[in-house]
């Protein structure tokens, strides 16, 4: 192991600085969103009429189902709905 | 919670030995892998809360990302780590693991972004050298949660969320006038512990 002195210590502590707030936060919602997706997409699948919104204009669909129309839902949406 | 895709199949564990010790009472990584396999959002929530400054400094220091790359990045390694944490073979290596997944996200997006517009050639070296200082950096982390509470935040204040004095003082509730001794005296503890002359908490940072 090298040697630390305080400056040395100081400037490492440095390099560790925070990630950007909003970045984490999206990064530790990520099981609540694949839930919610999860969720729309198996009520798109046993709903055809659902599903027809939802591919006609998914932000609008979301958004009258009382969905919050995240645009990382939304994208993740977006690759399901064509996959499926 | 459901549990992370992938999540079911595990081979047999293997402990590797830690060096270092996390704060009393802190989830051990191993600890925190197996709570996200087992669908628990709050474990999930702590490793992305304790890594995520490690996956943000090798997307801009070690690979010198701009903003928007590096957020597209640090988005995506997560998901990745989300979607693939079933294949982890050891629940004790998350942090390689995590590093790993970062620099291939970092290289895919700086190949994508040279077919589009030439990019600046990285220094022959530098990756490896900013790399090896992340990890140097990330090892003094660990120690610093050896730290008493106080010498950590205002460590941590200082030095990784830039603030002033009179920040921290107001923040943390100490006279101005103590804070740059109060560093020194944490810095010395820190010092001692990463010279493996000290491995116990010891510095109050002031308090008693």
């Amino acid at each position: 192991m090298s040697t630390y002195d305080e400056e040395k210590l100081g400037e490492l502590l440095a390099a560790l600085p925070p990630a950007p707030e909003a970045w984490v936060r999206a990064a530790q919602d990520l099981p609540l969103l694949r839930a919610q997706a999860d969720e729309i997409v198996a009520r798109a699948e046993a709903d055809a009429a659902f599903r027809e919104r939802l591919v006609a204009n998914l932000n609008a669909a979301l958004e009258a189902e009382g969905y919050e129309p995240d645009v990382r839902l939304v994208e993740q949406l977006r690759g399901r709905l064509e996959d499926a | 919670m459901e549990a992370p895709p992938g999540g079911g199949a595990q081979g047999p564990r293997r402990r590797a030995a830690r060096g270092l010790t996390l704060a009393q009472g802190s989830p051990t990584d191993a600890q925190l892998v197996a709570g996200c396999r087992a669908g628990d959002h709050e474990a999930w929530r702590l490793l992305v809360d304790r890594f995520s400054r490690y996956v943000f400094a090798i997307c801009v220091q070690g690979f010198r990302l701009a903003e928007h790359d590096a957020e597209d990045v640090f988005q995506d390694v997560w998901a990745r780590a989300y979607e693939r944490l079933g294949q982890l073979r050891d629940d004790d290596a998350v942090r390689p693991w995590l590093a790993q997944l970062t620099r291939r996200a970092c290289l895919d997006r700086l190949r994508a972004a040279s077919r589009v517009e030439p990019v600046a050639e990285l220094e022959e070296g530098f990756e490896d050298e900013e790399l090896a200082r992340v990890e140097d950096a990330w090892f003094v982390r660990e120690l610093l949660e050896g730290l008493s509470a106080n010498c950590r935040e205002i460590l941590d204040r200082f030095f990784c969320r830039d603030q002033s004095y009179a920040t921290i003082a107001s923040e943390v509730g100490i006279p101005p006038g103590t804070i740059a001794s109060r560093i020194s005296r944490c810095l010395r503890t820190l010092r001692e512990m990463a010279e493996g002359r000290n491995d116990a908490p010891a510095a109050s940072g002031g308090q008693t």
